[in-house]
């Protein structure tokens, strides 16, 4: 009898206790700050930008993480689990990690297709939608278009703005707020641009090789021409037999910068280099790649420098 | 096209206007010469006024497009897939600024904030695929060289053929299925919703799946590290099936200290997976519990434990004198996850070291047919090790009672090396060793074999498991 009793009351205060755990946070936390969760460092960075102190961001993949292979770690299953938003780079990018953590959330407010879920895509300017038959005869090839769309200040500045729509709908009070901290950061990265631009212009129509398909976009708003892949197939890794064709069309054309990101093995790189005198550059394609690239201009200001560098000593 | 349509438009009617004129001017060159020199005068001054607004409106379209083109796509890139819903403001993007539309002071320029506001750039996501699922089909195709008297498997078959759908159903609930078409017929391995957007952080799955008991129990063949399963999944947990039954699972993050994750799972089942549990009536069912403790120890290295029980009624008392109903089959299981992959390198470095632990308490009749308690114990250990981008070198020893019988212990191990041409396909080659009992013999027998496989993936991009 004692121990019936005992035990109903164990459950009581187990079940007391688990309804205020799960009712509490929602009556407190109606008025702080929105938290918003993103695929990776850029998207957040640009959040930032947009939500200064009104919002908390946090990105899942690092800087310097292939965006294409994240694992669906559990520790941001706690990190969704709370979000109000999460920003998304979309085009199939994050296909191989990202939907199990969405699932696995229990967090509706972000499932696909809520109102806190947001696909940065829509609002960006996309390149390479591949047109005809897709097959994967050409690699991990992404069928709605390069995803690696963020790397042209006039996509980022697409990007703020949707999600300073997003923003002020999700907060109509601080609409005035997300709209002041828009038009700021208009104004600074077209400054910025400016300067970037002007940085670029004696390069213009440079060739450059990459490692992989992951600069389209910058090279189209800074003028570069990306004449060659270092990867065979996107997602392919380097095969001698490409690599010797490599090597010929960076001699023929005169090619001398190969842009590396920062998850790829450099022995490839750094031989076609060796053969053709050229030079390897580690660009950064997102926020966080190096410490001291901290926010959207500084990837920028880092990436054309290294450039600006390496043509100079390439000359 | 628009700007094309218009300018031949301007010309077709510019000719018939022109053609117009000239039997007027033939009627009048017989009256009066020097009237027909100044009409002549006069037509030619309309012809070069007209082609002179002409040669204005191409040039208002050539500095239209040039300076559409710095900030405008080529149209050759720019070009949308057939397939895809075209949104109104995707088309306006698609089609560069055209003179004729808009006349160049009034082209859109794509950094204004109006025109990021109401243009939709590359707004093709969901909508190429239209409501179709993701499709999928993974092949198993499997070989077998070598010797073993105990479970010989056949020289070569293409051993499953998964196909795998995947839809968002409606915003509350996603589906999976996964149907398996083996060499003996079809089998659906999973098919189940799960119910997203449950208040209180609840998760529901319903409909057959592989239960949470365990890690390799929640794994499709493709996926796993190795190419057959351990000797304690054969042994003691259902084989290659596993427990894999229709039922209703619910899950909930659990509080747990800073930074660490835990989750407890509940599920009850119908009762009848493989070998392991059986229904012998409508309430027999089945319940799994499991509980997972994760925890980061760094960016690049985590650990993962887990908790697993289970409870259903099995077969043993089917045809004898006594109530099936009492015969029930617990299992325990236990298993550790060490992982580690450096994020700058990962796509070629990785290593995963992973134990599980299996006990099976079975109830069955004694050989002199008295009731009696199999405690059974089973265990393997496995290693993986990424050592480039294309190859993974792995290893794995077992040791498991038998569920029925568990003084017979079988034991062995496996090397394991797969290579990988693409994400896509995957070639693996194991080494197999067992120290098996044979019963018809009632001796123990060595097993060497060697399997391999190939792994082809069609169709959507799956997500890995973790």
């Amino acid at each position: 009898m004692r121990n019936s009793k005992l035990y109903t009351r164990c459950i009581a205060l187990v079940a007391s206790l688990a309804l205020a755990c799960a009712t509490c946070p929602l009556g407190a936390r109606a008025e702080s700050k929105l938290r918003i969760m993103t695929a990776t460092t850029d998207l957040a960075a640009l959040a930032q930008e947009v939500g200064g102190d009104k919002v908390e961001v946090e990105s899942v993949a690092r800087g310097y993480q292939d965006p294409h292979f994240v694992e669906a770690k559990p520790s941001f299953l706690l990190k969704l689990q709370h979000a109000d938003l999460l920003v998304i780079v979309g085009l199939e990018l994050e296909i191989g990690w990202l939907p199990p953590l969405i699932t696995q959330s229990t967090n509706p407010k972000i499932q696909v297709g809520a109102p806190g879920y947001f696909d940065a895509s829509r609002f960006a300017r996309i390149l390479e939608i591949p047109t005809g038959v897709v097959t994967r005869a050409e690699g991990d090839v992404h069928p709605l278009g390069n995803p690696h769309y963020w790397l042209d200040p006039d996509n980022g500045l697409r990007i703020a703005k949707g999600i300073q729509n997003k923003l002020s709908e999700m907060r109509p009070n601080d609409a005035g707020y997300f709209a002041q901290r828009y038009d700021d950061f208009e104004k600074r990265i077209k400054q910025a641009d400016e300067k970037w631009l002007a940085d670029m212009k004696p390069y213009a129509g440079r060739k450059i090789v990459t490692y992989h398909r992951s600069w389209p976009n910058f090279a189209e708003h800074f003028h570069l021409d990306v004449v060659g892949y270092v990867e065979p197939r996107p997602g392919i890794p380097p095969s001698p037999q490409h690599t010797v064709e490599l090597i010929g069309l960076m001699k023929r054309d005169g090619v001398k910068i190969i842009a590396v990101e920062p998850y790829f093995d450099l022995k490839t790189p750094n031989a076609v280099a060796r053969e053709t005198g050229g030079k390897v550059v580690v660009l950064m394609p997102s926020v966080g790649g190096e410490k001291e690239i901290t926010d959207y201009f500084k990837l920028f200001d880092y990436d054309i420098a290294k450039l600006k560098q390496a043509f100079d000593e390439t000359k | 096209m628009k700007r094309f349509s218009i300018l031949s438009l301007l010309v077709l009617l510019a000719v018939p206007a022109h053609a117009q004129e000239k039997p007027v001017d033939r009627q009048s060159a017989e009256k009066q010469e020097p009237s027909a020199e100044e009409a002549r005068v006069k037509a030619l001054e309309e012809q070069v006024r007209s082609l002179a607004d002409q040669v204005a409106l191409l040039r208002g379209e050539l500095s239209a497009l040039r300076d559409a083109k710095a900030a405008e796509p080529r149209p050759a890139e720019r070009v949308l897939l057939a397939s895809s819903h075209i949104e109104p403001g995707a088309l306006a993007s698609a089609i560069p600024a055209s003179p004729a539309v808009a006349t160049p002071e009034a082209a859109p320029s794509p950094a204004s904030p109006q025109f990021a506001q109401t243009q939709t750039y590359g707004g093709a996501t969901s909508n190429a695929k239209l409501l179709n699922p993701d499709i999928s089909l993974i092949g198993d195709f499997i070989g077998t060289a070598g010797r073993n008297a105990i479970s010989p498997s056949r020289s070569l078959e293409l051993h499953e053929s998964e196909v795998g759908m995947q839809a968002i159903i409606d915003p509350y609930a996603r589906a999976d299925a996964f149907i398996s078409f083996g060499e003996t017929g079809v089998n659906v391995e999973e098919g189940y919703v799960t119910f997203t957007a449950l208040p209180a952080g609840l998760l529901l799955k319903v409909g057959k799946m592989r239960a949470e008991f365990g890690k390799v129990n929640t794994i499709h063949n493709h996926a796993l590290p190795f190419i057959d399963r351990p000797l304690a999944t054969n042994n003691l947990v259902g084989g290659e099936d596993g427990i894999d039954d229709a039922g209703i699972s619910l899950s909930r993050f659990l509080p747990a200290p800073k930074n660490w994750f835990f989750q407890g799972t509940a599920q009850v089942y119908r009762g009848d997976s493989a070998d392991v549990f059986t229904a012998n009536q409508r309430q027999d069912v089945s319940a799994v519990g499991h509980l997972r403790l994760y925890r980061d120890l760094g960016e690049s290295t985590n650990i993962d434990l887990g908790g697993s029980y289970a409870r259903g009624h099995n077969n043993a008392g089917v045809g004898t004198t006594l109530n099936p109903d009492n015969f029930i089959t617990n299992l325990y299981g236990a298993d550790a996850t060490l992982r580690w992959k450096p994020l700058r390198r990962a796509i070629y470095h990785s290593f995963l070291l992973r134990t599980e632990l299996f006990w099976s308490a079975r109830d069955q009749l004694s050989p002199v047919n008295i009731f009696q308690t199999q405690h059974a114990f089973g265990m393997y250990s496995s290693a993986e090790y990424r050592a480039n981008r294309r190859w993974t070198i792995g290893g794995r020893f077992d040791r498991s009672g038998r569920a029925t019988n568990a003084s017979l212990t079988d034991s062995g191990f496996s090397g394991i090396l797969t290579y990988w041409p693409s994400e896509f396909s995957q070639i693996r080659g194991q080494y197999r060793y067992g120290h098996l009992w044979d019963t018809t013999n009632a001796r123990y027998t060595d097993a060497n074999e060697f399997l391999f496989q190939f792994l082809f993936v069609m169709g959507a991009h799956g997500a890995h498991p973790f």
